[in-house]
C-alpha cells in the first residue's frame, strides 16, 4: 500500500463516519415522526402524497400487514417496470428508437430494480429509452431504496417498542424514506455532479469527430446525473451507461468519484446511528458501525495490496509494476487511468461492502485476490454496511445468532436488547441466512452443470468458476455488481439470476419484519451484570467472528475452487 | 437423593455395559431422526457402506474398497458414539430410578370411610386409591400415596425419597402435614387424605424425570436445534454444490476426477455440529441429573433453564440469611445495677426456658460472669412461662419477682408495681433495636435491672455468597417479619440488595409483581401455604419438601432438603447447562475451520494439486487427510462426554467476562485444537501404516 492510497483511505472513512453520526440522527427522527429542519419544505409533498393514495399514516400495522403491504408495493412496482421495458418502442422520449426487451431481459430487469439489486445484463445505452431509463429504473431506484429503509424503521421499532403489536405503517415510512431523506440528497449530489461535468440532458446522442481518427463517433447522452445520484445512494448500483461509474460522462473527476462513493456508504452508514438513537441506546448504533466499518477495513487492505503488488505474469516478463512519482505500479488493467488504483479498490470493496453494485473499475481484471475481496463481501450477506436499510436488519439478523451463542455460553436465556430470542427468532434467522447461501451455491451449481449456463462462460477454468460464482453471489446478495466476462443476457441467466434476485430479497426482508412483530410482543427484560452487553468490542470481535465464520464455512469449497486455486495457479 | 446418588465414576462399567448395549439399540432411524445432524451422519454412514461394498463386489468402486469402508466405519463410529453419550446419561438416571422404584412396593392401605380413626376401614392395594379417599397410617406402615396429615402427629421416615436417614414429625395442620407415598411412619398414627391419583404421585414424576423418559425439549435446546439443524442445511449446500463445481473443474482442466461421493459425506460429516449434535442431549439428562443430585426435583426442565435467568432471589431472613434463632451477646445495665447482678437475674429468668434463646443467655452468663446454671427446681423456684397474653417469663423466687420480656411488656409490668424505666434502659433499648438487635428488658418487681442484646447470627460464609451473586448479576432481597429498622441492620450486615420488611404473603406477592413488571425473573422459596401465592407467582419457586402440599404444588421445584440456600445452587446449575450447550456449539462450528483444511486440498489433489499449499497440516496423503479429520470427529465425541455430562464451570463472574472467558477457552480452543488433534491421528495411522 502506498501513502498515497492511505491518506485518501483515512480521508475518505474520516468524512463519511463524520457525516453518517448527524444524518442518522435526522433520519431516526423522520422515522419516529419528529418535527425536521425540512418540514416546512417536504410537509405539504409528504401530505399530498397521502391524500392521493388514500393513506393515514399513523394507522399502526401488524407486521403481516406491513409485510403485505411491502409485498404488494414491490409487486406493483415489478409490473410496472416489465410493462415498460415492454413498450418502450411506443412510448415517447426514445430518440434512438431502441426497440422492445425480450421478455426474459425484461423480467430480470424488473425483478433487479425492484428489488434493489440493479443487476444488469443489458448495456443501458443501447436497449433502454430515456423513458424507461427514468421512469422504470430510476423510480425504482428511489421506492425499492425506501421500502429497504422501511423495513428497518419497522424491524427498530420491533426492538424498541417495549409491548405492543405494531411496528408502524409501510406507507408513511416509505413516503418518509423518499421524500425527507433520499429526494433532497439526491437533488444535492445531482447538481455536485453535474458541477462536475456528468451529462443530464433528454436531446439524442450526439455525433462528433473524433479527435484521433478524424471519423465521425456517437457519443451516448441522456438525463444521467439524476439516475446517478440516487443509484449510489439508494445502494442500487444500476448504471446508466454500460460500463457504469467508469464511463467519464457518469464519473468524470476524481471528486465526483470521492462524492459517488461517499453516496454508496452514507446511509447505510447512518442507519446505524438512526437504529441505536431508536432504540434508545446510541453506543449499539456505534458498535454496530464498528463492526462494519472493521470488516470494510480489512477487505479494502487485502484488496489493495493485492491490486498493488501487480500481476506476477506481468512481472516475469520485466514489466515494472512499483509505484513510483511517474506510475501507479501494481495492476493496472481494467482500471480507470483518473482513478488508479487505490480509488478502484475503494470503490470495489464499498461497492460490494454495500450491496451497491456500481463499479469505476472492472473487477473481473482485479488479481484473484483483488477480486475475493468483493466477492466475499458479497458472500457474507451484504450485511458490512449493505443495501440501505437491508443491510443492517441483515447485520442484525446476524447479531441474533451472534447474542443466542454468547447468551448460552454466559448461562442465560439469550437476549437482544432486552427481548428473549428463543426458537421462533432463530428460526426466522436461519431463514434468513440460509436463502442467500441456497441461491449462491445453487445456483453457480446449476450453471456449471448445465449447457445453457456453461454457454455464457467466456474463460473456462478457474477464472470462469469465479465469473459464475460471482454473478450469483451479486445477484443471490441483491448486490448487482458484475465481474464481467459472462454473458449473462439469455433466458438461462436471465430467469436464475432474477429468481437468485427475488428469493434473496424476500426471504430475507419477511423473516425480518417477523422478527419484529414477534420481538415487539415480547416484554424487555431489565439489563444487569449478567446480561451480555451488545455495545462492546467484545461484542463488535464476536459478531464480525459470527459473520465471517457463516460466510467462510459456506463458501469456502467454492472459493477454493474460483479465486484461491486462480491465485495458487499465478504464483505457482 | 445421598443415599442412592452415590458419585459414580463417569465411566462405571456397571453403568457402561447396558450403554454401550443402548447405543446399538438407539441406530434404529426412528430414534435418530429426532436429532437431524446425527440423523444426516447416518444417513451418510448407510450410504458410503453400500458404496464399500459396490466397491468391493465389483472392484470398480470410485476408490479403494478399504478406503470406502474404513471412512464408514468411522461414520458409523461417530454415530455410535453420539448414542453411547446419550446412553451414558440415561443410565445414570435408570440407576437412580431403580432405587426409587424399591420405595413403591405393593402397599396395602388401610382405607377409611370417614376420617376418623374409629371409622371402619378395609384393605386395598395403594394403585386403587384415588384423590379425596381417607387412610390411617400407623406404625410400621408405609403411606401408600402422597397426602396430607388430617389427624395425628407422627415421626415419619422419609430417607427412602430425600435420603435423609433422620426422621421428621408430620401432623395435622401448621406447615407440616404433607406426606409422600413411599415414606414409612415410625411411631404413632396419622389419617391421611389422599391429593394424588396413581401415577401422578410424587414419587412417580420423580422417576419419569431421572429416567428422562418423558424428556420434552426444553425452549432453548429448541432453538439451538433449530440453529443447528440450519447449519447442517447449509453444509449439505456447501459439500452437494461441490459435486457439480468439481466436476466442471475436472472438465475445463481436461485432468483430475470430480471428487468421490465418500469423501464428499466424509466432509459433510464433519462439517455438521456433530460434536454438539451428539452430546445434545446428553446434556440436558446429566443436567436434571446434576440437579436431582443437589436433592432437588424440577418439575420441568423449562424451570431448570429459567433458573439460570433469575436476577432477583426472595430469601427469607430466618433460616436462610442468619441461623435460626438469635443469640444473647451481651447485658446492658441500668443506672446503679451491677452488670454481673443483671447477668444473675437474667441466667435466672431463664433456667427454666427452654428456648435457644433462653439457653443463649443461661451460656452468656457463665461465659462472661462465671454465674454457674443451678437448678430451677432445687433452687425452690416457680416458672412462670411465657405466654401470649403476658408476653414474658420468669421465676418467683425467695420473694424476687424476676421478669423478662419486650420492652412494652416489662414496662407496664414495671409501672404496675409503681417504677418506671430508667430513660437509660430505653435509650439502650433502642440503640440496640437500630443496631439489628431484639432488645429484651430484665425486671425485678418494680424494678428495671437492665437489658439483653439478643442478636441474630448470620450464617457463616453468607457475606460472600451474596458478593458472589451480584457479581453474578443477581439481586438478592430478604424477606423478613421484622420491623425495618431491624431489618435494615441485618440486610447490611448481610450485605443483601434490598429487603422486604414486616412481610405479609401480600406483600411478598406484591414484590415479585413489581420486580417481574420491571422485566426481572424472580426466585423463591417457600414453605406455607400462605406462600403458595407468591411461589405461584415467582419465575422459578422452591418448595422446601418439609411444606404443605399447596407450597409443593404450587413451587416448580421442590428441594428435599428443605435447605433455602440451595436457590444459589439451583441458579448456578441452570447456568451450567446453557453454558455447556453454548460452549459446546462454539466449539463444534470452531472445529471445521481445521477440518476444511485437511479434507479441502485432498479432495481436488487430482483436479488441483496446487490446492495442497493449503494443507498446513502436511498430512501424509490424501487418503489419511480425510480419514484422519472423520476419527478425529468421531473421537472427539467420546473426549467431550465426561464435560458435556460434568458441565463446563461455572464462575461468579460478569456476562462479559464469562464469555471473554469462554469464546478464548471454547472458540480459540475449537479453531485450534483440530489441527493438532488431525495431526496427531495422521501421525498415528502413518506410524502403524495404516495409510
Amino acid at each position: 500500500m502506498t501513502a498515497n492510497a492511505l491518506v485518501q483511505v483515512a480521508l475518505f472513512l474520516l468524512v463519511l463516519l463524520l457525516l453518517a453520526k448527524p444524518l442518522g440522527v435526522f433520519m431516526a427522527r423522520v422515522y419516529s415522526g419528529e418535527t425536521t429542519v425540512l418540514d416546512r419544505v417536504l410537509g405539504p409533498l409528504e401530505r399530498l402524497t397521502y391524500r392521493l393514495c388514500g393513506v393515514v399514516p399513523e394507522t399502526e400495522m401488524t407486521w403481516k400487514s406491513y409485510a403485505g403491504a411491502f409485498l404488494a408495493f414491490n409487486l406493483l412496482g415489478l409490473v410496472a417496470v416489465y410493462a415498460i421495458l415492454r413498450l418502450q418502442a411506443v412510448l415517447p422520449w426514445n430518440p434512438q428508437g431502441l426497440s422492445a426487451t425480450t421478455p426474459d431481459l425484461a423480467f430480470n430487469a424488473a425483478v433487479s430494480f425492484a428489488t434493489n439489486t440493479n443487476w444488469q445484463s443489458y448495456s443501458g445505452e443501447t436497449t433502454l429509452s430515456y423513458f424507461s431509463q427514468m421512469l422504470a429504473l430510476t423510480v425504482q431506484n428511489f421506492v425499492s431504496a425506501a421500502a429497504g429503509m422501511a423495513v428497518l424503521a419497522a424491524f427498530a421499532r420491533g426492538v424498541a417498542r417495549r409491548s405492543g403489536t405494531t411496528i408502524g405503517n409501510f406507507w408513511g415510512d416509505l413516503v418518509r424514506s423518499t421524500a425527507y431523506v433520499l429526494l433532497p440528497l439526491s437533488v444535492v449530489l445531482t447538481l455536485a455532479l453535474v458541477s462536475q461535468g456528468v451529462v443530464q440532458t433528454l436531446r439524442p446522442y450526439a455525433t462528433v469527430t473524433a479527435v484521433e481518427t478524424g471519423r465521425p463517433q456517437v457519443l451516448a447522452l441522456g438525463p444521467a446525473a439524476s439516475q446517478i445520484a440516487i443509484k449510489q445512494l439508494g445502494t442500487n448500483g444500476g448504471g446508466f451507461f454500460n460500463v457504469n461509474s467508469a464511463h467519464p460522462f457518469e464519473n468524470p473527476t476524481a471528486l465526483s468519484n470521492f462524492l459517488e462513493m461517499l453516496a454508496i456508504l452514507l446511509l447505510a452508514a447512518a442507519l446505524c446511528h438512526s437504529f441505536g438513537r431508536m432504540v434508545g441506546d446510541a453506543r449499539q448504533g456505534t458498535a454496530l458501525i464498528a463492526a462494519m466499518t472493521l470488516a470494510l477495513v480489512a477487505f479494502l487492505a487485502l484488496c489493495l495490496c493485492a491490486e498493488q503488488r501487480g500481476n506476477p505474469a506481468l512481472a516475469s516478463l520485466g514489466v515494472d509494476a512499483r509505484a513510483t512519482a511517474m506510475q501507479p505500479g501494481g495492476n493496472m488493467e481494467g482500471k480507470e487511468a483518473r482513478f488508479g488504483i487505490a480509488n478502484s479498490a475503494l470503490w470495489a470493496t464499498a461497492t460490494t461492502a454495500a450491496s451497491n453494485g456500481s463499479v469505476n473499475a472492472m473487477h473481473d481484471s482485479f488479481t484473484p485476490l483483488g477480486g475475493l475481496a468483493p466477492l466475499v463481501l458479497m458472500q457474507l450477506g451484504e450485511v458490512i454496511f449493505g443495501g440501505v436499510g437491508s443491510g443492517l436488519y441483515g447485520m442484525l439478523i446476524f447479531a441474533i445468532v451472534a447474542v443466542f451463542i454468547a447468551g448460552l455460553m454466559v448461562g442465560r436465556t439469550p437476549e437482544y436488547l432486552g427481548k428473549k430470542i428463543e426458537a421462533f427468532e432463530i428460526k426466522m434467522a436461519s431463514v434468513a441466512l440460509l436463502a442467500p447461501a441456497l441461491c449462491v451455491l445453487a445456483g453457480t451449481a446449476a450453471a456449471v452443470a448445465t449447457t445453457a449456463g456453461r454457454a455464457g462462460v467466456f474463460n473456462p477454468g478457474p477464472h470462469g468458476f469465479s465469473e459464475v460464482l460471482y454473478a450469483f453471489s451479486s445477484a443471490g446478495n441483491n448486490n448487482g455488481s458484475a465481474f464481467g466476462g459472462l454473458g449473462a443476457n439469455n433466458p438461462f441467466y436471465n430467469v436464475t439470476l432474477g429468481i437468485a434476485m427475488l428469493v434473496s430479497r424476500y426471504f430475507v426482508a419477511i423473516p425480518a419484519l417477523a422478527l419484529a412483530g414477534s420481538l415487539v410482543r415480547k416484554k424487555a427484560v431489565a439489563p444487569g451484570p449478567g446480561t451480555f452487553p451488545t455495545h462492546t468490542p467484545l461484542f463488535v470481535i464476536l459478531l464480525l467472528g459470527i459473520v465471517v465464520l457463516v460466510g467462510a464455512l459456506t463458501f469456502l469449497p467454492a472459493l477454493a475452487l474460483g479465486p484461491i486455486v486462480e491465485h495458487l495457479l499465478l504464483y505457482a | 437423593m445421598s443415599t442412592h446418588a452415590q458419585k459414580r465414576s463417569l465411566f462405571d462399567p456397571g453403568l457402561l455395559r447396558p450403554a454401550v448395549r443402548d447405543a446399538f439399540v438407539k441406530l434404529d432411524p426412528r430414534h435418530q431422526v429426532r436429532n437431524p445432524v446425527m440423523f444426516v451422519t447416518e444417513v451418510g454412514s448407510a450410504f458410503t457402506t453400500l458404496l464399500g461394498v459396490h466397491a468391493l463386489v465389483t472392484g470398480a468402486g470410485e476408490a479403494s474398497p478399504a478406503f470406502i469402508l474404513s471412512v464408514s466405519a468411522w461414520l458409523w463410529a461417530t454415530v455410535l458414539f453420539a448414542n453411547l453419550a446419550e446412553a451414558i446419561a440415561e443410565g445414570r438416571g435408570k440407576a437412580q430410578a431403580d432405587s426409587l422404584r424399591k420405595a413403591r412396593r405393593d402397599i396395602l392401605a388401610k382405607k377409611l370411610a370417614v376420617p376418623r380413626r374409629d371409622a371402619a376401614r378395609t384393605e386395598v392395594p395403594a394403585p386403587d386409591l384415588r384423590r379425596g379417599d381417607s387412610v390411617l397410617v400407623e406404625a410400621g406402615d408405609l403411606v401408600p400415596a402422597d397426602g396430607e396429615v388430617v389427624e395425628g402427629v407422627a415421626s415419619v421416615d422419609e430417607s427412602a425419597i430425600t435420603g435423609e436417614s433422620a426422621p421428621v414429625i408430620r401432623e395435622s395442620g401448621g406447615d407440616r402435614s404433607a406426606v409422600t407415598g413411599g415414606t414409612r411412619v415410625l411411631s404413632d398414627w396419622l389419617i391421611v387424605r389422599i391429593t394424588a391419583n396413581p401415577g401422578e404421585a410424587f414419587l412417580d414424576r420423580m422417576i419419569s424425570l431421572v429416567e428422562g423418559a418423558k424428556r420434552q425439549k426444553t425452549p432453548n435446546e429448541i432453538a439451538l436445534d433449530i440453529l443447528l439443524a440450519s447449519m447442517t442445511i447449509v453444509f449439505l449446500l456447501a459439500t452437494a454444490t461441490l459435486l457439480p463445481f468439481s466436476v466442471y473443474a475436472a472438465d475445463v482442466a481436461g485432468h483430475g476426477r470430480p471428487v468421490t461421493v465418500t469423501v464428499l459425506i466424509a466432509l459433510l460429516v464433519c462439517l455438521i455440529p456433530t460434536t454438539i449434535g451428539g452430546l445434545l442431549s446428553a446434556i440436558g439428562i446429566s443436567g436434571m441429573d446434576r440437579l436431582i443430585r443437589a436433592n432437588v426435583i424440577a418439575m420441568s426442565g423449562r424451570a431448570v433453564e429459567a433458573a439460570g435467568d433469575v436476577d432477583v432471589l426472595l430469601l427469607d431472613k430466618t433460616g436462610t440469611i442468619t441461623l435460626g434463632n438469635r443469640l444473647a451477646t451481651a447485658f446492658v445495665p441500668a443506672p446503679g445495677v451491677d452488670e454481673r447482678a443483671l447477668a444473675d437475674a437474667a441466667q435466672l429468668a431463664s433456667l427454666a426456658d427452654e428456648t435457644p434463646e433462653g439457653r443463649s443467655i443461661v451460656v452468656l452468663a457463665k461465659e462472661k460472669h462465671g454465674i454457674r446454671e443451678r437448678d430451677v427446681h432445687a433452687l425452690g423456684a416457680r416458672f412462670v412461662a411465657f405466654s401470649a397474653h403476658t408476653r414474658m417469663s420468669g421465676v418467683d423466687l425467695d420473694g424476687r419477682t424476676l421478669r423478662k420480656g419486650a420492652v412494652d411488656a416489662i414496662e407496664s409490668w414495671v409501672h404496675e408495681r409503681g417504677g418506671a424505666l430508667a430513660p437509660e434502659v430505653k435509650a439502650a433499648v433502642e440503640t440496640i433495636a437500630r443496631g439489628g438487635g431484639t432488645p429484651l428488658v430484665v425486671a425485678d418487681g418494680g424494678r428495671a435491672l437492665g437489658v439483653i442484646h439478643l442478636k441474630d447470627i448470620l450464617k457463616g460464609g453468607i457475606r460472600e455468597r451474596f458478593a458472589e451473586l451480584r457479581r453474578m448479576g443477581i439481586e438478592t432481597v430478604m424477606i423478613t417479619g421484622d420491623n425495618p429498622l431491624t431489618a435494615a441492620a441485618i440486610a447490611a450486615e448481610a450485605g443483601v440488595d434490598d429487603f422486604l420488611a414486616q412481610a405479609t404473603p401480600e406483600a411478598k406477592l406484591r414484590l415479585i409483581r413489581e420486580r417481574q413488571a420491571g422485566g426481572h425473573l424472580v426466585a423463591m422459596t417457600g414453605d406455607g401455604t400462605n406462600d403458595a401465592p407468591a411461589l405461584a407467582q415467582a419465575d422459578v419457586a422452591v418448595a422446601m419438601n418439609t411444606g404443605t402440599q399447596a407450597a409443593r404444588e404450587a413451587g416448580n421445584m421442590v428441594d428435599l432438603d428443605s435447605n433455602p440456600t440451595k436457590l444459589i445452587e439451583i441458579v448456578e446449575i441452570g447456568k451450567q447447562l446453557l453454558m455447556t450447550r453454548g460452549s459446546l456449539t462454539t466449539f463444534s462450528i470452531a472445529n471445521d475451520v481445521a477440518k476444511y483444511f485437511a479434507i479441502l486440498p485432498a479432495a481436488f489433489a487430482a483436479t488441483y494439486p496446487v490446492l495442497k499449499s493449503l494443507d498446513v497440516m502436511r498430512l501424509t496423503s490424501p487418503q489419511s487427510a480425510i480419514l484422519s479429520a472423520v476419527i478425529f470427529n468421531a473421537v472427539i465425541i467420546v473426549l467431550l462426554i465426561p464435560l458435556a455430562l460434568r458441565g463446563v464451570a461455572y464462575r461468579p463472574v460478569g456476562a462479559a467476562a464469562l464469555l471473554r472467558r469462554n469464546l478464548l477457552v471454547y472458540g480459540l480452543g475449537g479453531l485450534v485444537a483440530p489441527f493438532a488433534g488431525i495431526k496427531l491421528v495422521d501421525l498415528l495411522l502413518a506410524t502403524l501404516g495404516l495409510v
